[in-house]
């Protein structure tokens, strides 16, 4: 009974593991197979549920994905077949997914990635509204709950949920096709798709809110969706993307202290810095730029290069990156890049430089509610001895910040400023 | 499945037109017309006469009126439309990119509500 037992727990603690690293492969699957998110949906929780009553008793299958699939599949069909006793127009929809090849039931390796693009371009359509395809990418594709997409937006988690809702219908309602694009639409289809792919790992890489500064399973999804989309389609900006997403991941080790504290770019211990990542990286960057149509994910990871190479905060080349972020502006002029610009430029001309273009970006009012924009203030008031100026800064950025890591870096910046 | 592509022009721009211009306009559409057919998709399709022309009915409290012209002024106009048989909404798109109208004004694309037999 013990031993049975504790069999039972191991085998929970497998199928807890399979559903976090499958559970989305297995969706795409099952919602290419069943033609409905809700339907596929709900066949993906019933056939984990079989998965915990099943394979205590009889094993884990030798291809858990494939027996999820396969499970999901049928138990979807059978529930239409119950349903189908009250709404007779489920009768044909139950024999049509039964009678479809049981072939496509157990997918190999590839039509699998196949079926997680199809997923990506089908969320990413251009005739779901934009806030639309990135919530539904989050939620289907990577599987982030209706709170944490919320949380991203900075939107309530009922206005998320409604808007996941209002896309599935129109998937279904306007028959949105589970498709990948032909290679004539893919350009035009992949901003979208690249878009939401970065949100994704930005997610990941600096979680909007919580006590954990990173979540290195949405960085590594997101990471890992660009590289499929580098094989499918080896446009520069796919390359760029993935390369600012690799050379962001490079410093993952060095950007928080082993107590979980924040560590700037500036004081990273460089040696932690992974330099597999970095070489990848640079060379993806290069292979981009040698295009010459590149845009603005390569003039990013360009930035994310030249620091990378970088021996020491105080070696790098700010020339350079003031440079790059002057053409990044030109590609896409955001009060975001003009706030890192300004960031570069304190490093190049001195902080009363940088000062002058953050206050005139923040008289603008873009950035008056952005905690960063507050926080690099701050900091560039501390370096001039402007110490009361900085104590405003630090607290307002404090005021806005969400994040427990950042709070408490502020909290220590502030405490450190001289009386 | 069937979509219904909502043709909206300037009529202002299509009145701009010289006689060879327009011409040409209509021989894209003839074109056009033909292509659909001959692909499978079309099932439907008619142009509208100018708005000006247009009466606009409404029955409230049991009480009839009609009144001239559409109820707002806006800068595009219905000018025709074209009932389809797409696979999907990509195919819809697809067809609905070549009618000629696409470059000048714009066409709304709306799948045609199937409703179940009682």
């Amino acid at each position: 009974m013990g031993e049975d037992a504790a069999a039972g727990a191991g085998v929970r603690e497998t199928v807890d593991a399979v559903y976090r690293a499958d559970s989305r492969r297995v969706l795409a699957t099952l919602i290419r197979l069943l033609g409905d998110f809700d339907l596929a949906e709900e066949a993906l929780h019933d056939a984990f549920t079989a998965a915990v009553e099943h394979w205590p008793r009889d094993g884990v299958p030798a291809n858990p994905r494939a027996w999820l699939v396969s499970t999901g599949r049928f138990k979807a069909i059978d529930g239409l077949r119950r349903r189908a006793r009250f709404d007779a127009s489920l009768v044909e929809l139950a024999r049509r997914l039964d009678a479809e090849s049981d072939d496509s039931a157990a997918p190999d390796e590839e039509s699998v990635e196949d079926d997680r693009l199809r997923l990506i371009f089908t969320c990413c359509h251009p005739a779901l509204p934009p806030d639309a395809q990135i919530a539904l990418t989050l939620r289907e594709v990577c599987g982030l709950t209706t709170e944490e997409i919320a949380r991203a937006f900075l939107t309530g988690a009922s206005t998320l949920a409604q808007r996941i809702v209002r896309a599935k219908a129109k998937i279904r309602d306007a028959r949105i096709p589970y498709q990948v694009p032909s290679r004539a639409d893919l350009p035009d289809r992949l901003d979208a798709v690249l878009h939401v792919v970065y949100l994704v790992f930005n997610e990941g890489y600096s979680a909007s809110s919580g006590a954990s500064l990173t979540r290195h399973d949405l960085s590594g999804e997101a990471i890992r969706l660009g590289r499929l989309l580098r094989e499918l389609l080896p446009e520069p900006e796919v390359m760029g993307l993935l390369a600012l997403m690799l050379l962001h991941e490079s410093r993952r080790a060095a950007r928080t202290s082993p107590a979980g504290e924040l560590v700037l770019l500036g004081d990273q211990d460089r040696s932690l810095w992974s330099r597999d990542l970095i070489t990848e990286g640079s060379a993806l960057v290069q292979q981009a730029l040698s295009s010459r149509r590149f845009g603005p994910y390569t003039l990013q990871a360009a930035i994310a290069a030249v620091h990378a190479e970088a021996a020491s905060a105080a070696a790098t080349d700010w020339t350079q990156i003031v440079g790059l972020y002057d053409v990044l502006l030109r590609a896409e002029p955001s009060p975001v890049v003009q706030l890192n610009r300004a960031a570069a430029v304190a490093m190049r001309d001195g902080p009363l430089a940088g000062l002058t273009l953050i206050d005139a970006i923040l008289a603008r009012g873009d950035l008056a509610d952005y905690h960063l924009a507050h926080s690099a203030r701050a900091d560039l008031c501390r370096r001039l001895g402007r110490t009361a100026e900085a104590r405003v800064a630090y607290e307002r950025a404090l005021q806005l910040t969400q994040q427990e890591p950042e709070r408490r870096f502020l909290e220590r910046r502030l405490s450190e400023l001289p009386d | 499945m069937k979509y219904l592509c909502l043709i909206y022009d300037e009529e202002k721009k299509l009145g701009a037109m010289s006689k060879s211009e327009s011409d040409a306009f209509m021989g894209e559409y003839y074109a056009f017309s033909e292509g659909i057919q001959k692909s499978g998709h079309y099932v439907a399709g008619e142009a509208l006469q100018p708005i000006h022309t247009a009466t606009t009915v409404r029955v409230r409290n049991g009480k009839m009126s009609a009144t001239d012209g559409p109820f707002a002024e806006t800068k595009e106009q219905l000018g025709g439309f074209y009932l389809i048989n797409a696979r999907d909404l990509n195919d819809a798109i697809q067809v609905a990119s070549k009618i000629p109208s696409a470059r000048l004004g714009s066409v709304e694309v709306r799948p045609i509500m199937v409703f179940d037999k009682p």
